[in-house]
């Protein structure tokens, strides 16, 4: 029996895989010109992204001092990582997930209301608000810290301190950036506020892009509200938009790192209340000089993204665009 | 009465000729006023620093505003000018041009790229889209060491390459582009098509047209990017006349965190450098909304 079906069965898959692969290779030229489209970001992607991430990700699995070669240590990283790494587990790992689902829905959503807001307001002074709203973004961190310094200062003149002072609601100044009870709060409550990055302009420019017609057929179909709008029409059409804007929130809220020991102008932060896991990443890379162990964290980091925008994608149910 | 109604409301209308607003437009544009007036602290703030004197720029808590504006800062910056070994042109006209074509050049090859991942089904877009948006979840300092070492063997140590090249793969400029060509009519394509226009035509004279407000954004960024980047002065540079503005702007506050001496000149090249950014973002944006009040994919 089994000496008749082997001739029988050799032959038909390697014709099988020839064919597709012709196939495969007919496909392949026909679409020649969108491959050549691709060639110059192709070429300056993988020398200048590719090999650097493959590069860090060998790393990862070994004993670099930046000074020596990199000796190979197989799983060790992981494994300290996992088992040994006090500051991370204890304090990066939930730092860094708190903020982040604070961060990442919080603004995403404030970006789109923000955008939507800023879409109903005139042409011609449209472009002043956006200016407005994104000038957290287009001044860049350092700005950012001395309007807050002001703010949350921890003494009786900080404007937060003086104004609860006065209205009764503490007796004595708290220490909004340094004690590590507010720290976390201050650091969501500051990335918020200047949440409205690229997410924002894509997503006013989205809104902006839906076809007005749209929504005159739809009030003569019955929609009423600004809000059965929204749901019906905007969201719908502007879906690409609506999602570059979600990676770009959740990548922007894990890979934030800056803004505690700015704040605090401490590094590390009062008992690590702010250190997240890009933190974590430079204090071993840049300078501990353990660039083994912090190709790791980042190949985890990349991970813990990754899984994440997996769960959003399959939450708003946008697979298709994947 | 229904003509006299609307009559009415077209007079109403009239009395705000300035904007022709509705109320409740009117209502917003006070509640995002106040919000805005919050937010854009840190443009008024940047302002109001280069002008402060040295009694001012170190009060704690720092003020936003200036009491007492002076153009002393300006002065100072020009004579830290006056006494750097390479002039000053030298380091501006490094980064125009960097900034300039980099930028431009972002722009081009993303579009490129974004066309035929949002349009043609080709075998393996999918795979070719996953790994860019996955390398754009990756954190920078790990590929230090590897980024130098393909720079190196390049041979583009100290050459304006050496400045652009690293910048020239922008998987965000993609996934933004790409995301706005999904929204092209894949009829309009065929359309062009069948008029006889070839792929490169389609892509001209269709697709980039109605994507103006992607491209517009993607430059936004991308200039704002390469503008204040250092780090490939400090990284891929030795030397000093190949190196760009931000780089010069931290030398003058770097070896003196802590001290006083200098910081009035570091408050007005702040604002000298922060000015073309400004004027970018606006030109930029101002297109992105104008093609969108008139054209609008139909």
């Amino acid at each position: 029996m089994q000496s008749e079906i082997k001739p029988a069965h050799i032959p038909v898959p390697d014709s099988a895989v020839k064919s597709r692969l012709a196939g495969l290779f007919r496909e392949i030229w026909k679409y020649r010109l969108s491959y050549l489209f691709m060639a110059p970001f192709a070429v300056s992607f993988f020398l200048f992204i590719l090999v650097p991430v493959m590069a860090a990700v060998g790393l990862s699995f070994t004993y670099f001092n930046t000074i020596e070669t990199p000796r190979f240590s197989g799983w060790d990283n992981y494994q300290f990582m996992l088992s040994q790494d006090v500051l991370l587990l204890k304090h990066a790992l939930p730092n860094t997930l708190t903020f982040a689902l604070l961060v990442g829905p919080g603004g995403y959503i404030a970006s789109f209301l923000l955008a939507w807001l800023i879409a109903q307001i005139p042409d011609r002074v449209r472009i002043w608000f956006v200016l407005a709203f994104y000038a957290p973004s287009l001044a860049g961190a350092v700005v950012m810290n001395i309007i807050w310094q002001p703010m949350l200062s921890g003494d009786r003149i900080g404007y937060l301190n003086s104004f609860l002072l006065k209205m009764g609601w503490i007796d004595e100044p708290q220490l909004w950036v340094l004690d590590p009870k507010y720290l976390m709060m201050s650091m969501v409550l500051v990335t918020m506020w200047s949440s409205m990055g690229v997410g924002f302009l894509a997503m006013l420019a989205g809104i902006l892009n839906v076809d007005r017609q749209l929504y005159e057929a739809a009030r003569i179909d019955g929609i009423k509200s600004r809000l059965q709008e929204i749901w019906y029409i905007t969201i719908p059409y502007m879906k690409p938009q609506m999602l570059f804007a979600s990676v770009m929130a959740i990548v922007g809220a894990f890979k934030a790192g800056d803004i505690g020991e700015q704040l605090s102008g401490l590094k590390p932060t009062p008992e690590y209340a702010g250190h997240t896991i890009h933190n974590h990443i430079s204090d071993f890379g840049l300078i501990r000089y353990e660039m083994g162990y912090a190709a790791a964290l980042s190949v985890v980091l990349l991970l813990m993204i990754y899984g994440f925008n997996r769960l959003s994608w399959r939450l708003f149910g946008s697979k298709g665009d994947e | 009465m229904n003509v006299t109604n609307s009559l009415k409301r077209l007079r109403v209308r009239r009395s705000f000729k300035l904007f022709r607003m509705d109320r409740t437009q009117i209502t917003l544009m006070i509640l995002l006023t106040a919000g805005g007036v919050f937010m854009i602290l840190p443009l008024v703030y940047i302002f109001n620093h280069a002008l402060k004197p040295y009694s001012e720029l170190f009060l704690f808590p720092p003020r936003i505003f200036v009491q007492e504006p002076t153009l002393s800062n300006f002065t100072e910056f020009f004579v830290v000018l006056r006494d750097s070994t390479i002039p000053i042109t030298r380091f501006l006209f490094n980064s125009l041009i960097v900034t300039g074509i980099g930028t431009f050049m972002v722009i081009i090859v993303s579009s490129l790229c974004a066309y035929p991942l949002a349009k043609h089904r080709f075998p393996g877009h999918k795979i070719a889209f996953s790994i860019i948006i996955l390398s754009l979840m990756f954190v920078p300092e790990a590929m230090q060491i590897p980024r130098y070492v393909v720079v190196a063997r390049l041979g583009i140590m100290d050459t304006y390459w050496g400045h652009i090249l690293p910048h020239i793969a922008a998987p965000v400029s993609v996934f933004l582009m790409k995301q706005f060509m999904d929204q092209v009519p894949t009829e309009l394509l065929e359309a062009g098509k069948l008029d006889g226009a070839r792929e490169w035509t389609v892509f001209y004279r269709i697709v980039m047209p109605i994507c103006m407000p992607a491209v517009a954004t993607s430059a936004i960024l991308t200039f704002q990017s390469i503008w204040n980047d250092a780090s490939t002065s400090v990284l891929f540079m030795q030397n000093d006349a190949m190196k760009t503005f931000p780089y010069f702007l931290s030398t003058i506050t770097n070896n003196l965190a802590n001290q006083v001496a200098r910081q009035g000149a570091a408050a007005a090249a702040a604002l000298i450098m922060f000015l073309p950014t400004l004027i970018v973002f606006l030109v930029f944006q101002r297109k992105v909304i104008s093609t969108m009040a008139h054209s609008g994919i139909k």
